[in-house]
Order: C-alpha cells, then sequence, then structure tokens
C-alpha cells in the first residue's frame, strides 16, 4: 500500500498550510460543510467502519453517535495526543509533519458531533511538536478554516493545543479529561461515558490523532474507498511503530493485511533483526499487551488478526525482542514503568505495581525464591480486572504473559542466584535511586 | 482507640513523611507571563479557569526554574481555586520540579526500547561523568539528571530529553562529548527530532 497519512512526511515543510493545500488541504472539511450535514458525516464514519486507533479499537462513528445530542450543554471533542503507551511514536509524526490533516479531522469532528471546541491534549514532552501544531492552528484560523462562520457555513470551531505535564495515566479517555480540568490525571468511574458526562461534564468525543487524522481522508475518498483498504472490519491505513532490536525501527504505514513478520523482516520495513540475532519475542501493541513468540509472527498485524494470535493490536507500536534479552529483566522494566506511572487512585494497582515491581527486582537480583513465582500469579490476579481504568490489566500483563511464556527464565534465576543473560546494553551495576 | 503501655507516646511519636512545599522567594509572574496566562485562560469557559493551572505551573517553573510554595499560591489566586488544588497537581506531575535544578535537566528515557538500545549504560555514563546519582544535580549546578518513562521516541533509542529539547540516538560512549558540547553551546547542541528534515 502506498502511504497515504505520512506519504508527504518527509519533504520539506509538509507541515506548512502552504504544502497542505497544494495537496487538496481543507477541501474535505470544505465539502462536509457544503454538502453533507453532521448525521450524515457520522453515518459516512460509521460505513467506513473505522476503528480508534489509540489502542481499544472502537467503532469512532458509534462513539460519536453516542454523544448525547438531547443535552443543552456545550460538546466537546477531546483529542487524545498524550501518546504515552511505551513502544509507541507514530502520533508524533502527523503533529510534526502533517498537522493539518488532524487540524481538518478536529474541524470535521466537531461538525460531526455539533462541538465549537476541540482541545488536543499532548504530552508535555512533545514540546517541539507543540510549536508545530500551535503554529498551524493559527494559521488555519488566519486563512478562516478554523474561527467563526468557516467557509461561510455558520460554523464555529476553534482548536487549542493543552499540554501535559509527564503522567501516562492522561492517555486514558476519563483521565485525559481530569487533566485538561486542571486536575490529576486519574481515572472516572464509567459509566457514565464521556459521551453522555465528559469534558466539564459536557458530552465529550474522546479521540486519538491517528483517528481524527483518517476523518479527512474518509470524507474525501468516501467510505467504500476506505473499507476497502485492508481486511473486512479492519479498514484503513494503519501506523506501526516498531523499535527495538530491529535494523529500521520507525513508523510505517500500511495496511492491515501485513503481518507482524513482513513488517519486522520486510525489505521495505524494518528489514530484520540487527547483528544477526534472532527474534525471541515480540509486544505487538504496546507494552500492555501479551507478548508472542516467532511461532505467531504470521499473524495479520490487524485488531483482529493479533486478537487471533492471543494479543492485541493496542496501539500498534511493536517492540521488538531478540535472544540476548532476559524476561525477567523485561518484566522488571515494564514494572518500573507501571509502579511509576499508576496514577494511585485504586488501592490494588497503586500498592500492587510495587509489590510486583519489588518481586521482581528480588528475582532478577538473584534473590528470589521459588514461592515468589506464585505469588507474582497471586498478585496479578488481584489487580487485573479490579481497577477503575484498563491500567491495572495493562501492569499484570508483561509479568503474567512472561510466566507463561519465559517460567524457566524465572526458576534459572531463582535457582542460580543470579541472571545469566546480561546483555552488554544493560547496566554494569544496577542503577537508579529506586 | 487503644494505647499500649510500652508505646512512645513522645515528640518523635507522630511522624508524617509529607513535606510542606518550600515557600520560597516572594513571587508574581512577570507582566509578559501574566498577559500569556491571561489570553490561555480565555481558551477555556469562564467558569473553567482552573483547566489553565497547568499551563500557569509550566510558567512559573520557566520564570523561576522551579515551583515554589509563593508560586502555587499566587497562581491558585489567579485561578480561583485554593494552594491545595494546586499543590495536589504540582506533586502529581513529573514534570514539574520543586527543588532547584541544574542548569539542564537531563531526563533519560529508561524504558523498555530504549533501555534494550543501551539506556541503562547512558545513565551510567552520565552519573560517573558528573559523579552523581539520578536525581541529583551535579555540584557546579549545571546538570541535573532524572530516569524518566517512555518519551515517545522509542526508534531513535536511547533518547535524552534536555529541557525541553530532545537528544536522539545518544551512544553511551558520546556522552562526555553531549555534556562538553551542552556546556560549550547549549541546547543548540542537540540533535533535536529526526523528523524535521528542513535543517539539514
Amino acid at each position: 500500500m502506498e502511504p497515504i497519512i505520512t506519504k508527504h512526511v518527509r519533504e520539506p515543510n509538509s507541515f506548512t498550510l502552504d504544502f497542505y493545500l497544494r495537496h487538496g488541504g481543507y477541501e474535505s472539511l470544505k465539502k462536509a460543510l457544503a454538502s453533507h450535514t453532521p448525521d450524515q458525516i457520522i453515518e459516512m464514519v460509521k460505513a467506513s467502519g473505522l476503528r480508534g486507533r489509540g489502542g481499544a479499537g472502537f467503532p469512532t462513528g458509534m462513539k460519536w453517535q453516542f454523544v448525547d445530542k438531547k443535552s443543552d450543554k456545550p460538546r466537546y471533542i477531546a483529542c487524545n495526543a498524550d501518546e504515552s503507551e511505551p513502544g509507541t511514536f507514530k502520533d508524533h509524526v502527523i503533529m510534526e509533519r502533517n498537522p493539518h490533516l488532524l487540524i481538518e479531522g478536529c474541524a470535521i469532528a466537531c461538525y460531526a458531533i455539533g462541538a465549537r471546541i476541540a482541545y488536543i491534549y499532548i504530552r508535555g514532552e512533545f514540546f517541539h511538536v507543540q510549536h508545530v501544531l500551535e503554529q498551524a492552528i493559527a494559521d488555519a484560523r488566519t486563512r478562516g478554516f478554523l474561527g467563526t462562520n468557516v467557509f461561510g457555513s455558520g460554523f464555529d470551531c476553534e482548536v487549542y493545543v493543552h499540554r501535559g505535564a509527564g503522567a501516562y495515566e492522561a492517555g486514558e479517555e476519563t483521565a485525559l479529561l481530569e487533566s485538561l480540568e486542571g486536575k490529576r490525571a486519574q481515572p472516572r468511574n464509567k459509566p457514565p461515558f464521556p459521551a453522555v458526562v465528559g469534558l466539564y461534564g459536557c458530552p465529550t468525543a474522546v479521540n486519538n490523532v491517528e483517528t481524527l487524522a483518517n476523518v479527512p481522508l474518509i470524507v474525501q475518498h468516501g467510505p467504500e474507498w476506505f473499507a476497502a483498504i485492508g481486511p473486512e472490519k479492519n479498514g484503513g491505513p494503519k501506523l506501526y511503530s516498531i523499535s527495538g532490536h530491529v535494523k529500521r525501527p520507525g513508523v510505517y504505514e500500511a495496511s492491515m493485511d501485513v503481518t507482524l513478520k513482513e513488517l519486522i523482516y520486510g525489505e521495505q520495513y524494518c528489514q530484520g533483526m540487527r547483528d544477526g540475532r534472532t527474534l525471541k519475542a515480540v509486544i505487538p501493541g504496546g507494552s500492555s499487551v501479551p507478548i508472542l513468540l516467532p511461532e505467531h509472527l504470521d499473524a495479520q498485524a490487524s485488531f483482529d488478526g493479533v486478537l487471533k494470535a492471543g494479543s492485541m493490536l493496542g496501539s500498534a507500536g511493536a517492540i521488538v525482542l531478540d535472544d540476548t534479552t532476559c524476561m525477567v529483566w523485561l518484566a522488571e522494566n515494564l514494572l518500573h514503568f507501571y509502579r511509576h506511572e499508576s496514577c494511585g487512585k485504586c488501592t490494588p494497582c497503586r500498592e500492587g505495581t510495587d509489590w510486583l515491581h519489588k518481586i521482581l527486582r528480588r528475582i532478577e537480583h538473584g534473590e528470589g525464591q521459588m514461592r515468589d513465582l506464585d505469588l507474582l500469579a497471586s498478585i496479578g490476579a488481584q489487580i487485573g480486572g479490579k481497577t477503575l481504568c484498563a491500567f491495572g490489566d495493562a501492569a499484570v500483563t508483561p509479568v503474567l504473559t512472561t510466566l507463561k511464556h519465559f517460567r524457566h527464565e524465572y526458576e534459572a534465576h531463582i535457582r542460580d542466584g543470579r541472571c545469566s543473560q546480561v546483555a552488554d546494553w544493560r547496566a554494569r551495576q544496577p542503577i537508579g535511586a529506586h | 482507640m487503644s494505647f499500649h503501655p510500652k508505646m512512645a507516646y513522645d515528640a518523635t511519636f507522630h511522624k508524617s513523611s509529607r513535606t510542606l512545599a518550600d515557600p520560597g522567594p516572594a513571587f508574581v509572574f512577570t507582566p509578559e507571563n501574566r498577559a500569556r496566562l491571561d489570553a490561555i485562560v480565555l481558551r477555556y469557559p469562564a467558569d473553567r479557569k482552573r483547566s489553565a493551572v497547568l499551563p500557569a505551573l509550566y510558567l512559573a517553573q520557566s520564570q523561576q526554574g522551579y515551583i515554589t510554595g509563593n508560586a502555587m499560591v499566587h497562581i491558585a489566586g489567579i485561578l480561583e481555586i485554593t494552594p491545595a488544588d494546586v499543590e495536589d497537581v504540582v506533586t502529581y506531575y513529573t514534570m514539574f520540579y520543586t527543588k532547584p535544578v541544574g542548569r539542564f535537566v537531563l531526563s533519560v528515557c529508561r524504558t523498555l526500547s530504549c533501555a534494550v538500545n543501551g539506556a541503562e549504560r547512558v545513565v551510567e555514563e552520565i552519573c560517573a561523568k558528573l559523579d552523581i546519582a539520578p536525581g541529583q544535580t551535579d555540584a557546579t549546578g549545571t546538570f541535573t539528571l532524572i530516569e524518566a518513562e517512555c518519551l515517545g521516541a522509542c526508534d531513535r533509542a536511547p533518547v535524552i530529553m534536555v529541557n525541553d529539547a530532545w537528544q536522539e540516538l545518544q551512544r553511551p560512549e558520546d556522552v562526555g562529548a553531549l555534556l562538553d558540547a551542552l556546556r560549550a553551546h547549549g541546547e543548540a547542541a542537540l540533535t533535536g527530532c529526526h523528523h524535521v528534515v528542513e535543517k539539514k
């Protein structure tokens, strides 16, 4: 598949408004306002089968349809640009190199659900991207693509960038709304869902950057064109972020009939493993999803394909690991992340991630006992499904799946009293004040 | 509540680990920063000024280097919330500092994709070169080292965020060169984000 979203991103000045207009920019917004009602836009997005690109893969059109239109409160679009899932860096490319596509998507989304304001919640670490995005918004506003009475249609729309400040949990949709309201990024109980009670208690649609970037394409080319790209129910172009021990890590655009094997070994993608190493495991959808083994690589890298292989496509951020990677170390590394990022609202997650990390650290340093393995599984079972948001399930996944597939490595650590697989890229001495 | 005879109910009994925010020097926004904040507040509904707390804290941090108790009180006054509301936010998010930091804050990503590309070694080298541990500032007050969680640049691992800018593909053996270059040229020494093709 020829790249669509990222077609021009390597060209100089691809982020400018003039460049975007030369390639048909804002024609979709014009078309949407001139010849479609908001409900027709929602129907188009539904017909296209566009599924949310943030991780859950929920149909976007349905999400928009759930937005409470009977409410007399204002409605909002909240664009999730937090991109905090480890191994994910796809939205960054869109925002930095093709920001007007996102802005146009925000405007069309506002029109569809009857909102006047879209907030783009961008993670604090993307400060350089924020400048590009804010300049793009200012330029679009100057030319009348945002602001009042867009294209003389009577439609008013503003897009604002809101900078986060370093919190993984802000990527969870209700935590994102809390953060936008000026509070700690902690999740809310659901239901009510944001579509009914969202930002400031008003109906809100929270959509990922890549999701909204697909919307102008659907309006421009039609839902049939979009659905025809890739397998059934997994339509449209998809961005894959691939990192780890591959020769050419990066963001690749493909239709979802591509397989994990093609993405990792394909000539136009990552070109295989570095230094002639062999592949040991892949985490296909950001760090929160179950690990896949080499025998699963023929799986289609679609929402349904990866699910069938026993994992989830998630944010499509694949972390590829070679045979130098110790799986106990990997679990410890990721649990360090989850322990640090747990927002602290639900006790099982706040306390449990700390316990899991302590036990993993003990095992990794050769001080574990065999009964620790059952303890890990037991704590994992006490966290999973017992928290307000999916963080708890995400946090136990690295532990439970490494235990499942690589139990022998855990046992070897305990038996030998040390990690026998310290790769040359790891610290010589245990570091950190933790 | 029962009282055990062997329990020491002396001055050491009540030990709270809570540390009060350093009040610091008197704080008001410069007129420029105040004007910036006033413009940002307008992006949110009139009765939802609190939404501007993160931008307000960024402005305070850029003005003073770190967030003090007085800054929190000042921001609370502007946004019509309590200082406790502001402190609640400051202490939650990792990008706000409640103590002075060095001229360059080196946030080295330590999460999986960076770690498998040598981030632990990068941290090790920085610690050795500056004689500090993660979380500390070196003796000259130039560098603060922080072990950060995933920065979202996994294809250019290991990555370091230096203040608000990026350094990509940082090899452990080049850490000395990076520190020297930062001392000599400031943030201009950084590789920045590789997506920017225009500067090449």
